[in-house]
């Protein structure tokens, strides 16, 4: 069966407990003689690289940035979400659960679910034992603080740079084993190729992005943690840098691809403000727990904020969904925010924005708390749009901001290329279709350190490996992969830059699959994109060699598998008749604008198997079984 | 607004470089610099001239990618920014600015204002870490740490190893960095077992790497983009002198 999940047998409780004693254990003298490709250095990637070579497998750890510690995991704000009830609110691994299966508006598995929520214990204690200056009260106790989606107050956080303080324990515990000489980081270096021979995953292609050299690079397992591809949208909260390449040419192997139109569209972003803008920077969610959300009640009221009376103002989280309020979760606020834009009544010069205030904040904690909390957001947004959060309320809209869809794996993290194993954003496991704020840094971790380290090494003590050298047809036939897309990309000459044609993909995918979707925009899409994807092929301008440093060559390889992906994400969007988390189709809402999922029809992944260039993609279905969080209608109300 | 631009081309590490300059009559205030920077290459492509490389990724002053030199200043005027976060508002219409890459000779340059900063990697590859391994952690709340403490910690670990301080510094030290990975772990119970070893061993890297010694000018805290203090390089160099007076060799006995 191609998309067997391996779930174990039993209950879920002890599902990942029964897994573990049944995989078998590779001898601490034998793990030596066995090597392993990761390719990114963010949470997943960077934990998973460390924690295998404390292991003692031979690993080598791949990233484009100058340095392990710049993956865009960095840029986390908030937190990361883990059920120790420090607070004692009701918190338990159970509710964590229970939580993450309902934000997912039930797209997930319930047993990767259930095994992310114990794990998240385990990462707090190893991040703590790291390093890891997570915020503390005066008792010295480490300190919460609640964020979408729940009831109770258990996201741990470093001021509002939770994923630089998580990255840097990574990065740190990896430069250790670099220290050791377990693992051979390769900074500055692009995935462009994955290596299959005899049917499984042996190797990657790279190019070195100093030197242009293209390399083939050999090993046992590959382990692919390279982060979502938000940016198919062009301007996304991700980094400029952030790509779909090594997982679509993966996908181009044989490794299928689930759930692509589930992406996440965040709602506290700095809006856009001109056609220059080439990114959009999120303000964290974590503001949402003292900030109000509101817009006008009159349509095209430009009346500056100060000057809008408390009664005509509306305050539409706390109105339509008075339990959870400004803390509803990601779609649910990110599609009210769009809705009442859509009125007329968005605020700013553009009318894409609601408010985000902070004066009820600000009498009843006082600036100086308010400043410890968020102090350095408050910079960061005064800098960016000259305003100062303390005296007007700031501005805010949603953006592209995580992918929940990725290449599908089964319980175990391994892809349908036997050795290609995918973790953290990059896989499509945990979320559904939605993901809450604070469970990405957990995702990533839990995969990186605690669960690629048990599973490839199931893999590699149950299987035989053949020797291989870089010599091998398989590897030849990658090489010149790479080389013709290189020499295809330089040899276009035409008229328009790699970002132009990126704009423009970006522009088709948010008008026609951001966060309303309905069956004729995404047919006009799914139009669009190939005629797009052809004049690019025929109008592109690259200059310059390969044997150099480029960054329009770089730029212009991702920006033609993004062009690919667009259409697969569209395409996937429009077979998905259904509304669920953050895929929103029009054709399926209530009268007040909630989202109608269709369980009957659709409570499966839809994982996509290529089948060559210019070929419909086949798709196929694993069904969700729910046996403890039962399908029910979402409510925040 | 008009802006008039010197910016530092070299080809690659081995060929030697020049300033050369660029007008741009039509920028928007509201850009970014590095947006700025976007609207010069696009049309430099245009011309099928060679766009400036710089390196940057998250724009959002967090992954410490971005960093050149303007007018003199690393990561240029407004205190606290890195580059990426500055924008065109903060100068003026007809203003001259010149870029240029950070110069320090453990920093060699690959390619226009990009420089190659791996040394940073190797000073902390040379202890900058806690040695505790997956799965060997106590629970999370087992240690207290007085919020004071863990809040200092937090200053010092905001560092984002852009390579600003080594940039200012006339002796281009990595004193400031060093120091507040040293400080980071200091400051935490978890960092105390390894205190001394760390502070020795990664100071030596520095030495090795070609950085300079730190002679207490303080321009790396002036151009900070995290505002990282003095104080802790003031904190590294007593850990450095307290471990070289007290530090046991490898191996010596106990009795």
């Amino acid at each position: 069966m191609r998309h067997n999940p391996r779930i174990p047998s039993g209950a879920v409780e002890t599902m990942w407990d029964r897994c573990r004693f049944e995989m078998k254990l590779v001898n601490p003298a034998n793990k030596r003689k066995y090597s392993v490709i990761v390719v990114g250095s963010g949470l997943a990637g960077g934990a998973g690289a460390a924690t295998m070579g404390e292991l003692g497998y031979n690993v080598k750890c791949f990233c484009y940035q100058d340095s392990a510690r710049r993956a865009h995991s960095i840029a986390a704000q908030g937190g990361i979400n883990a059920a120790k009830n420090y607070q004692n609110d009701g918190d338990s691994v159970w509710r964590l659960f229970y939580d993450t299966v309902k934000g997912g508006d039930f797209r997930a598995r319930e047993a990767n679910v259930y095994r992310l929520a114990q794990l998240s214990l385990n990462i707090i204690d190893q991040c703590v034992a790291q390093g890891v200056p997570f915020a503390r009260e005066y008792g010295g106790m480490l300190a919460n603080r609640s964020f979408g989606g729940a009831q109770v107050s258990r996201t741990f956080y470093a001021r509002g740079q939770t994923g630089q303080q998580l990255l840097l324990g990574a990065y740190q515990a990896l430069m250790r084993q670099v220290d050791a000489g377990r693992v051979k980081m390769f900074p500055r270096a692009e995935m462009l190729d994955l290596i299959v021979i005899d049917g499984k995953a042996r190797g990657i292609v790279t190019r070195d992005m100093v030197s242009g050299r293209i390399e083939s690079h050999l090993a046992d397992a590959v382990v692919l943690g390279t982060g979502g591809y938000g940016n198919v949208f062009y301007l996304s909260t991700n980094a400029k840098g952030c790509n779909a390449t090594a997982i679509w040419r993966a996908y181009k192997r044989g490794a299928d691809f689930a759930n692509p139109c589930f992406t996440q569209i965040h709602p506290t972003c700095i809006p856009v403000s001109g056609e220059y803008q080439s990114k959009l920077t999120l303000m964290s969610e974590s503001l949402r727990n003292d900030g109000r959300i509101w817009v006008p009640v009159a349509k095209g009221d430009k009346r500056p904020a100060s000057q809008i009376p408390e009664q005509e103002r509306d305050y539409f989280l706390e109105r339509r969904y008075p339990s959870f309020g400004n803390l509803a979760p990601r779609d649910v606020s990110s599609r009210a925010a769009k809705m009442v834009c859509d009125e007329g009544r968005g605020v700013g010069h553009t009318g894409l924005g609601v408010y985000l205030d902070f004066a009820d904040a600000f009498q009843r904690l006082g600036r100086a708390t308010m400043d410890e909390r968020y102090g350095n957001l408050f910079e960061m947004y005064e800098q960016i749009t000259g305003e100062d959060p303390h005296s007007v309320p700031m501005r805010i809209f949603p953006a592209s901001h995580y992918t929940m869809g990725g290449l599908w794996v089964d319980y175990r993290l391994m892809s349908t290329i036997p050795g290609l194993f995918v973790i953290g954003e990059a896989n499509f496991s945990d979320h559904g279709a939605n993901r809450l704020g604070a469970s990405a840094l957990m995702q990533g971790l839990a995969d990186g350190y605690f669960i690629i380290p048990y599973t490839l090494g199931d893999y590699l003590a149950s299987n035989k490996f053949e020797k291989v050298s870089t010599d091998h047809p398989a590897c030849k036939e990658a090489e010149d992969n790479v080389n013709g897309i290189t020499r295809r990309l330089l040899g276009v000459n035409g008229r328009h830059t790699v970002d132009h044609f990126h704009r423009e993909l970006g522009k088709i995918m948010w008008e026609y699959c951001g966060m309303a979707r309905n069956a004729a925009g995404l047919q006009k899409a799914l139009a669009r994109i190939p005629e797009l994807r052809d004049e690019f092929w025929r109008d592109v301008r690259v200059l310059g060699e390969n044997e150099e440093l480029n960054q329009s060559l770089e730029k212009a390889g991702r920006v033609a598998d993004f062009l690919e992906l667009g259409e697969l994400l569209c395409l996937d969007a429009l077979e998905r008749d259904e509304s669920c988390g953050g895929h929103f189709r029009e054709e399926h809402q209530t009268a007040d604008g909630e989202a109608i999922r269709n369980d009957e029809r659709f409570c499966h992944v839809t994982a996509w198997e290529h089948r060559g260039p210019g070929v419909k993609p086949v798709q196929h279905r694993e069904p969700l079984e729910f046996h403890y969080v039962l399908p029910s209608v979402r409510s925040y109300k | 607004m008009r802006i008039v631009l010197h910016i530092w081309r070299q080809k690659n590490g081995r060929s030697s470089g020049k300033m050369v300059r660029y007008e741009l009559p039509d920028i928007n205030s509201h850009m970014s610099f590095l947006e700025m920077l976007d609207v010069l290459n696009e049309r430099l492509i245009e011309k099928g001239e060679d766009p400036v490389a710089f390196d940057h990724d998250c724009r959002e002053g967090i992954c410490g990618m971005c960093g050149f030199v303007i007018n003199g200043t690393a990561h240029g005027p407004v205190r606290g920014t890195t580059v990426c976060q500055l924008h065109m508002r903060h100068f003026q219409d007809g203003e001259e600015l010149y870029l240029e890459p950070w110069r320090a000779k453990a920093f060699p340059v690959i390619k226009d204002l990009m420089v190659d900063r791996g040394a940073f990697d190797r000073i902390i590859a040379a202890g900058g870490y806690v040695s505790v391994s997956t799965g060997s952690a106590p629970d999370g709340n087992a240690i207290p740490i007085p919020k004071d403490n863990a809040e200092l910690s937090m200053d010092a670990a905001a560092c984002i190893a852009c390579g600003a301080c080594v940039a200012a510094c006339p002796n281009a030290s990595a004193a400031l960095f060093t120091a507040a990975k040293i400080s980071h772990l200091a400051l935490l119970p978890q960092g105390e077992p390894e205190r001394h070893q760390r502070s020795l061993r990664m100071v030596a890297q520095a030495n090795t790497e070609g950085f300079g010694a730190c002679s207490n000018v303080g321009e790396c805290e002036a151009v900070c983009p995290k505002k990282i203090t003095l104080e802790n390089i003031a904190r590294m160099f007593r850990d450095y002198i307290g471990a070289s007076w007290t530090r046991r060799p490898a191996g010596a006995s106990r009795g």
